[in-house]
């Protein structure tokens, strides 16, 4: 467990109240709308603000213990922080920035070493180009770049990165998900990744916390709570279907596709490079699954998956989302009224569940 | 008319006074005015408003009701003074010592405004980043505050020393008007003024008056420019 967290807070008519623990290794979201409380629970383990009372536990070490009387000062915590507007020193050199916590982590008693050396990280980051710049004249994408090398360097016992892209237009937000994805294979520090951003959590994260007005909604795997119909609805809007997780299994080149194998099936899906074995994440958006009462020929469809209907979500505008057990895999269909009616569609009905391989989003 | 423009020793003694009183005025001023900054702008204490009150009162008094309250309490019978003969063998009245203490009242609210302005304006985000990056109170003080408030600084310094410069009532009322010790270029002014064929002298001094404030505009005006694009982080113009 890496970040172990229990704490209470009253700020005016805001209350935070949380409990949750995270995994030793990889990437927790921190999810939820503005104001559910996460920036705070970021600033809280940072030691940039004091709960009224609780515990912050990192690796085993506490930060913050009210009954125990402890409140470590920010400068002591090693925590690697990464904020949404970078934040870097503007009147020192990109490389001054990036040493800035290394020679201060080297100075430290317990004498911990950067996890990677700066060339590495440099490299890694591909910043160095910039090194002699000035942070001023750095664009967007570069200086959170920047930012997340220096928090890196300072030798963290875990990152904490909050909204890294809000800040940056929509094409720099792929560059620097795909620098975290790499950071993430690469280093073996655990992150914790403070978003509202659905899709940027289900690309990069593996387990996620889900906040809503300063409580804890859902916790779990990444690949759980976005198969889970009832909490997808609520927090990633409508029509946002679920995500199933699986492996590479076959390619099929002659035709341009690969099948990816899920517990409960299989699913062709446009051509992904890779091994067999290889781990795929995959979006089925609700509006893209048609349902069939038996096996269908004469479609351009290239996926039939059996499946039986669990329940039926009655929405706004006469939709209505029809929630699938394919296996032990949830796939959520939104169909019309008309069209339940006309299939009597009802729970324990055994159907088809059609899929077009290029409605399906591969998220990782 | 024609103005002789040869200084004569007692003018060249009085610009000497001026700048080694204005200088240590600003060099003394300068860590006091950044401690008053910091406690005005970032202290939570119960006399703030007071430190607040007392660091701006010269900006509102008659410099020469501050020249006066200077005697009452550093004057040889004041509490202060006092106290500083007996434990030092100092004395701060009608010296050159007494002329820098006037001289540091009057522009410490000058020095206290440019340093709070410029330390307000610092984002204190860097402050919690270089926190996190594992830098103690002392070290972002030194790391990241102070160099971000250079230009603020900077401007603080020269317009406190200009103004130094131009210090008339408070001086002439604690530290009198002695050539050599207290006369500086203002005094002599004055003096030149009252005697009756001063005028030359006193226009010599006054020019040399307007020649150093605007160099002195100027300069923190370039000065303050360059080091503002330097804690901005923006590059050289190729």
């Amino acid at each position: 467990m890496s970040l172990d967290l229990d704490i209470k807070l009253r700020r005016g008519a805001f209350a935070l109240s949380v409990q949750f623990a995270t995994p030793a290794t990889g990437v927790t979201a921190l999810f939820g709308e503005s104001g559910a409380g996460k920036s705070t629970i970021g600033q809280l383990v940072a030691g940039l603000i004091r709960p009224d009372s609780g515990h912050i536990r990192v690796n085993g070490n506490t930060l913050f213990s009210s009954g125990e009387g402890i409140n470590l000062r920010p400068e002591r915590r090693r925590i690697g922080f990464v904020f949404q507007d970078a934040r870097l020193f503007p009147h020192l050199s990109v490389k001054d920035n990036l040493q800035y916590g290394l020679k201060r982590s080297h100075a430290r008693p317990d004498g911990a070493a950067s996890l990677v050396d700066f060339d590495v990280m440099v490299d890694l980051l591909g910043i160095g180009a910039l090194l002699q710049r000035r942070p001023g004249g750095l664009s967007g994408g570069e200086s959170q770049r920047v930012a997340i090398g220096r928090a890196l360097l300072s030798a963290p016992d875990i990152l904490i990165m909050d909204e890294p892209l809000a800040a940056l237009d929509f094409a720099r937000r792929g560059e620097i998900l795909d620098f975290i994805v790499r950071l993430k294979s690469q280093l073996g520090l655990p992150i914790i990744y403070i978003s509202h951003a659905i899709d940027e959590v289900a690309r990069l994260a593996d387990s996620m916390i889900v906040l809503d007005q300063g409580s804890v909604l859902a916790a779990g795997p990444v690949s759980e709570i976005l198969s889970t119909p009832d909490i997808v609805g609520r927090i990633a809007g409508d029509g946002w279907g679920t995500l199933i997780e699986g492996r590479l299994a076959g390619q099929d080149l002659s035709n341009g596709l690969s099948e990816i194998a899920f517990p409960g099936g299989r699913i062709k899906v446009p051509q992904i490079h890779g091994g067999l074995g290889l781990k795929v994440r995959l979006r089925i958006p609700a509006r893209d699954v048609i349902l069939a009462l038996g096996p269908v020929t004469g479609l351009s469809v290239q996926n039939a998956l059996p499946a039986r209907v669990e329940e039926l979500l009655h929405g706004v505008n006469g939709q209505v989302d029809v929630v699938l057990g394919c296996g032990p895999t949830r796939l959520v269909a939104r169909v019309t009224h008309a069209a339940v009616n006309r299939l009597d569609l009802r729970a324990g009905l055994d159907v088809f569940a059609l899929i077009k391989s290029v409605a399906t989003d591969r998220l990782m | 008319m024609i103005i002789d423009l040869t200084l004569t020793a007692g003018e060249v003694e009085a610009i000497g006074l001026s700048v080694i009183v204005a200088s240590s005025a600003c060099a003394i001023g300068l860590p006091i005015g950044v401690i008053c900054a910091l406690a005005l702008s970032r202290g939570r204490f119960a006399g703030r408003v007071v430190l607040d009150g007392l660091v701006h009162l010269p900006l509102v008094l008659p410099p020469v009701v501050t020249g006066f309250l200077l005697l009452m309490l550093f004057g040889r019978t004041g509490p202060f003074g006092r106290w500083l003969e007996q434990t030092f063998g100092v004395h701060l009245a009608f010296t050159t010592s007494g002329a820098v203490l006037a001289s540091l009242v009057m522009i410490l609210p000058l020095i206290t405004r440019q340093v709070r302005l410029a330390l307000e304006s610092i984002d204190p985000g860097l402050e919690s980043a270089a926190a996190s990056l594992g830098a103690g109170p002392f070290d972002r003080f030194c790391s990241v505050t102070l160099p971000l408030m250079s230009p603020g600084l900077a401007s603080g310094l020269i317009l406190g020393f200009v103004a130094c410069l131009g210090e008339f009532g408070a001086v002439i009322t604690f530290a009198a008007s002695i050539p050599g010790e207290t006369r500086t270029i203002p005094l002599a002014i004055y003096g030149a003024l009252q005697a009756p064929d001063g005028d030359a002298a006193a226009l010599r001094l006054a020019g040399l008056s307007i020649l150093m404030g605007l160099s002195g505009l100027i300069l923190a005006e370039v000065i303050g420019a360059r080091l503002r694009r330097w804690v901005q982080g923006r590059e050289r113009q190729a």
